[in-house]
């Protein structure tokens, strides 16, 4: 079996990548997937930390499953926003959107 | 070294399926086959957790993401989509990056520098059915306050999304 630490490094890989896509882009849909992508990343750590404890234990995956169902609800939510966006705007372009700015 | 494990092969494989598709997702040009690599990406995490020995949680991550998730983002962007559509780059790219690969240098050291390689996992994995015993005897208030969450975020989802308002 693979030390922990290369779970890790995966989980850490992942989470850079969805920071560089919440960074750079501005498409709305890309911010989602770069949402998406932190978000395993986040559920990797929790598996990977609850496998290699020293006694076995199940919690984290309970808490995994937990976070799966948030970020269900999350896309879902989302998802309506990029609709409404796309209808009001004809774009997904996040800069576009000044309508709340003070 | 020791002798090639499968699963030391199978990790590896997975690492790259993951990693590429998760920037691809990100990268490709045509945000359909954006999406359809992010549902690849997630797929490759629940190859993961089926090396951690967590195969429900596996089950889970395919029936919830790939099965429900991205088939909704899939739907979603043929909805949203246009013919020639010019991405904007929102801020300067070199910077983002830059910003990226300080995150990954931090984290990365961090994870580096602890003990936290010495750590072998326990001989056998906890069975998956105490995650049925979990959830409804410790968790429960977790259920009941998730289920009310997902309803309100559907009911939420089809308001915002009904085409006459008013």
């Amino acid at each position: 079996m693979e030390p922990l630490v290369n779970y890790l490094l995966i989980s850490v890989a992942l989470f850079t990548i969805g920071v560089y896509g919440l960074v750079t882009k501005r498409n709305a849909l890309r911010m989602l997937f770069a949402i998406e992508i932190i978000i395993n990343s986040a559920t990797l750590n929790f598996v990977a930390f609850s496998r290699f404890l020293s006694t076995p234990s199940i919690t984290g995956q309970s808490i995994a499953m937990f976070a799966i169902a948030l970020a269900a609800a999350e896309a879902a939510v989302g998802l309506a926003i990029i609709l409404v966006t796309f209808r009001l705007k004809n774009d997904v372009d996040v800069s576009e959107l000044k309508e709340l700015r003070g | 070294m020791g002798a090639i494990d499968l699963a030391d092969i199978v990790f590896y494989i997975l690492a790259i399926i993951t990693l590429a598709s998760a920037i691809l997702a990100l990268e490709a040009k045509e945000i359909v086959y954006g999406a359809l690599a992010l549902a690849l990406s997630l797929l490759g995490v629940a190859g993961f957790f089926i090396l951690l020995d967590a195969t429900f949680l596996a089950m889970f991550q395919i029936t919830v993401y790939v099965g429900a998730i991205a088939v909704l983002i899939i739907f979603t962007v043929m909805l949203v989509r246009r013919e020639k559509w010019v991405e904007k780059e929102g801020v300067n790219r070199v910077a983002g990056i830059f910003v990226t690969l300080l995150v990954a240098l931090g984290m990365g050291l961090v994870v580096l520098q602890s003990n936290i390689g010495q750590r072998v996992a326990s001989k056998e994995a906890a069975s998956f059915t105490q995650i049925g015993v979990q959830i409804l005897s410790l968790y429960w208030p977790v259920i009941i306050i998730l289920s009310l969450v997902l309803s309100a975020a559907v009911i939420g989802a089809i308001a915002l999304a009904k085409l006459d308002r008013g």
